[in-house]
């Protein structure tokens, strides 16, 4: 699975995208979420504030409960700020 | 139509190119600009961060939204990214239609509906650093009012 952080999510990680194989009881975006956060301190700081993250998967907005494969990409970021003052 | 790009774009040019046919009796247009004065005081620059793709997207479902909501005859998005200083343009959103009114609310809509579904970060440069830009809950209410 590819797997895409943004901005301040990013910072943290320590990197923009990392490629992870998943194992089978990550079914979810939210276990998928509970198990990167368990892959290094930079990923569990990262992903700490759960209630701030946004998840995509294959580039559309997705609950907690979306179900994930390893065939797609899942990005991780805060929420939006773009646009205007 | 949707524009993503780093460099500026010229208001007048970005109007001219809408669809101003004879059954065309308004256009509106916002552009949003970098200010001093953002989460912090002191603001020199900013930087927009995008995804790839899914901004691209979820742009143009917005115009697909706009264009049901309202009575449209065309739409036009700009939104810049990278580094932006102080007093530079950072979005602009510009529609046509028949009707005054479907044109000022379809280019207030896409502008309050950009800023919290379009994926782009903002982060502030100040003298002392720089610090990403936290989503405000004025601007979900914002959005949801439509």
């Amino acid at each position: 699975m590819r797997i895409l952080y943004f901005a301040w999510v990013r910072e943290r990680i320590g990197h923009a995208e990392e490629v992870v194989a998943l194992p089978p009881d990550v079914t979810t975006v939210a276990t998928l979420l509970d198990w990167l956060a368990a892959q290094s301190p930079s990923h569990s700081a990262a992903l700490a504030e759960r209630a701030s993250l946004k998840v995509a998967v294959n580039q559309d907005y997705a609950g907690p409960d979306q179900p994930v494969r390893d065939s797609d990409e899942i990005a991780i970021f805060p929420p939006v700020t773009g646009g205007a003052p | 139509m949707i524009r993503i790009q780093a460099e500026d774009f010229d208001p007048g040019a970005a109007l001219a190119s809408l669809d101003q046919g004879p059954g065309v009796g308004a256009l509106a247009s916002f552009i949003g600009l970098v200010r001093r004065h953002g989460d912090q005081a002191e603001v020199v620059a900013i930087t927009l961060e995008h995804y790839p793709g899914m901004t691209e997207r979820a742009l143009a479902a917005l115009e697909t939204e706009a264009r049901r909501r309202f009575e449209l005859s065309d739409c036009l998005i700009i939104h810049r990214i990278g580094r932006l200083a102080l007093g530079e343009r950072v979005v602009l959103v510009a529609t046509t239609s028949p009707h005054r009114q479907a044109a000022l609310d379809a280019t207030a809509f896409l502008i309050d509906w950009l800023k919290t579904k379009a994926p782009f970060w903002k982060q502030e440069i100040t003298a002392d650093g720089s610090h990403w830009v936290a989503a405000k809950a004025s601007d979900e209410a914002a959005a949801e009012r439509w």
